[in-house]
């Protein structure tokens, strides 16, 4: 049966490993049909920055198109295409005063400019709500 | 009785409060609760036969609590299902989403 999983994140990219667990889960939770609302607050927000590109390594002597940088704006980017492919709805809001407080408005397709009372409804419509803080 | 999901992310050798959780869920399962705990990223450098982690083994042989270790971060641990100690059920994503979404269980992430 399909239900709805609303996420809170605040982990910055590239800084801990819960962000990667983050997108497993919800890969899985929309390959299973569910529903997905997420809540980017604080540094999470630099998630889906337009800007993040891939670098070459120079220790390893490769290039950029080598390496082959995982960049978070794709993930969310391809959780939105898989969530189409499957049917299923996928909302992700960022907190907008953390968003101008780290000048990282500037996003692909999909995200949406949110606060707290957008995480607030999401919360209240969800089946089930994870928080997952900051690494301490 | 009540049912709870734990998400352990962290290395109990780095952070005593895992060792702080393991004891919570041994006092919930006394008193009869549902408990899952889930292992992942550093959570599952415990699961290793060689690793002497107080009162993980006492929580493995309650039956009321289920301990899960993430087959991902196990991968990319290097530690094989024949590392593990007794009662481990190595799972993924999918069981996860599974218990964070059964209806009544409460999932709380550390």
């Amino acid at each position: 049966m399909s239900k709805t999983l609303n996420i809170l994140l605040m982990d910055p990219p590239y800084e801990s490993s819960n962000t990667a667990t983050a997108f497993r889960i919800m890969e899985s939770a929309i390959n299973k049909g569910h529903n997905i609302t997420v809540f980017a607050y604080e540094g999470a927000t630099s998630l889906t920055l337009k800007h993040q590109k891939g670098h070459p390594n120079p220790v390893k002597d490769t290039t950029a198109a080598e390496e082959k940088h995982p960049l978070t704006k794709d993930f969310v980017t391809g959780l939105f295409g898989l969530a189409r492919e499957k049917g299923t709805s996928f909302r992700w809001v960022n907190c907008g005063f953390c968003v101008d407080e780290r000048g990282v408005g500037e996003w692909d397709e999909g995200p949406e400019r949110g606060g707290p009372p957008q995480f607030a409804e999401m919360y209240k419509n969800a089946d089930q709500t994870l928080i997952i803080p900051t690494s301490r | 009785m009540s049912k709870y999901l734990f998400i352990e992310t962290r290395d109990p050798f780095e952070r005593q409060d895992t060792v702080k959780l393991y004891g919570l869920i041994n006092e919930l399962s006394t008193k009869g609760h549902d408990v899952a705990l889930f292992l992942t990223q550093n959570g599952v450098l415990a699961t290793r036969k060689e690793a002497k982690v107080p009162l993980l083994p006492v929580i493995l042989k309650e039956k009321n609590v289920a301990v899960y270790a993430d087959d991902y971060s196990l991968e990319e641990r290097g530690i094989s299902t024949s590392d593990l100690v007794e009662n481990i059920q190595v799972s993924g994503a999918d069981t996860l989403v599974d218990l964070t979404m059964e209806t009544g269980r409460k999932p709380v992430w550390y």
